[in-house]
């Protein structure tokens, strides 16, 4: 499987979101975590942006770093996977490489 | 799977660390090797031995200490940026002719070859920072 | 027919990415991420250095550290060719964001597009991004 990408930034303080969705070749996966849980929710200024990078890269969000945050599975944006530690060690796994976009 | 993690981030100022010590628990509960830890950048500081943190705070050097002796983890400090940071071992500590040591039993010094050498044998470097 | 001595066992050779997004000086990831690719290249691996984002202000030319007392660790990149590490590639977008043109950079890079950084990056055994 191609690339697992791992984003920690919150999308309204860095660009980091960005610079990963535009080097993420189709097929890859973007593993959202930390502060970087915030891009994977409904109704932000960034929610189009990740909605739109949808068609070709799958996206996760780290659950427990959600919840943290107070926030819940219903205000992802349809599509966004959620996955446990357990699930982000099946998915460093299953991808060919890891990129952490700090 | 073979594990290499690089943390670069210091304790209780990132959840860089305390992700990645997360992830290690997760992988080795799910059967992988974790086979080394790397701490660089102001990462080194999680190998402080004077940290005291509250009662009721998680206590970051300690927990991998743990970890990394009921799991057979070689810990890593690396060496050049621990020395800038004011982290020695008893050795350096002598040769430096500074007053004390402060790196933790558990944790070794070393150079950016032990960073290498994981990610040439490992099947996943992941890097955890800032 | 190969000499015997070109039989000897060589150590494995992986592909090593270093992405580097941050400006130099005011945080220490530019300088110690260097560190570690010269590293690397002494380890005999096939290291590529990926400048993006704010990081190709690291080989912006004519960097003068005079007055904020640290060191100009910038003819270091020029200096990587010694070490055999010669792919160095800045992705395009970045420039431009930034008013950049090739000749503003202090060292021979390939300037890519990010689809051909991506293709790159696949093609990696390890990134490490600092």
């Amino acid at each position: 499987m191609a690339m697992l990408h791992t984003v920690n930034k919150s999308p309204f303080e860095r660009n980091t979101l960005d610079s990963c969705i535009s080097m993420a070749k189709s097929g890859s996966s973007i593993l959202l975590i930390e502060d970087g849980i915030f891009g994977a929710l409904k109704g932000t200024s960034a929610t189009d942006k990740v909605s739109s990078a949808m068609s070709n890269v799958t996206f996760y969000v780290l659950g427990p770093d959600l919840n943290a945050r107070g926030m819940t599975e219903e205000q992802l944006i349809d599509g966004i996977k959620v996955v446990d530690y357990e699930g982000f060690v099946d998915l460093t796994a299953e991808h060919e490489n890891v990129q952490a976009w700090l | 799977m073979k594990y290499g993690l690089l943390i670069n981030e210091g304790p209780y100022q990132h959840q860089a660390v305390d992700s990645a010590y997360q992830f290690a628990k997760a992988a080795i509960a799910k059967g992988h090797e974790v086979f080394r830890v790397f701490f660089y950048h102001d990462g080194v500081n999680n190998a402080t031995d004077f940290a005291v943190p509250p009662q009721d705070d998680r206590n970051i050097t300690e927990n991998w200490i743990k970890l990394a002796e009921e799991n057979n983890i070689d810990m890593v400090v690396c060496i050049a940026a621990a020395q800038r940071r004011g982290l020695l071992d008893a050795n350096e500590a002598e040769r430096q002719g500074k007053r004390g040591d402060n790196i933790a039993p558990g944790y070794r010094i070393s150079g950016l070859g032990q960073l290498v050498e994981a990610g040439i044998e490992c099947d996943r470097l992941l890097t955890f920072g800032d | 027919m190969s000499e015997p001595w070109e039989d000897e066992v060589e150590g494995p050779v992986k592909k090593f990415m270093f992405v580097n997004r941050k400006s130099p000086y005011g945080t220490v990831y530019a300088l110690e991420s260097l560190e570690v690719v010269l590293i690397t290249a002494a380890f005999d691996q096939d290291v590529s250095l990926v400048f993006s984002d704010d990081g190709v202000y690291q080989i912006k030319k004519g960097q003068n550290t005079d007055g904020i007392g640290m060191k100009n660790f910038s003819p270091t990149y020029r200096a990587l060719e010694g070490y055999d590490v010669e792919k160095l590639y800045v992705d395009k977008e970045s420039l431009e964001e930034r008013g950049l043109t090739e000749d503003d950079l202090l060292v021979d890079v390939e300037v890519l597009s990010r689809a051909e950084l991506a293709d790159l990056m696949d093609d990696q055994d390890v990134v490490l991004s600092f």
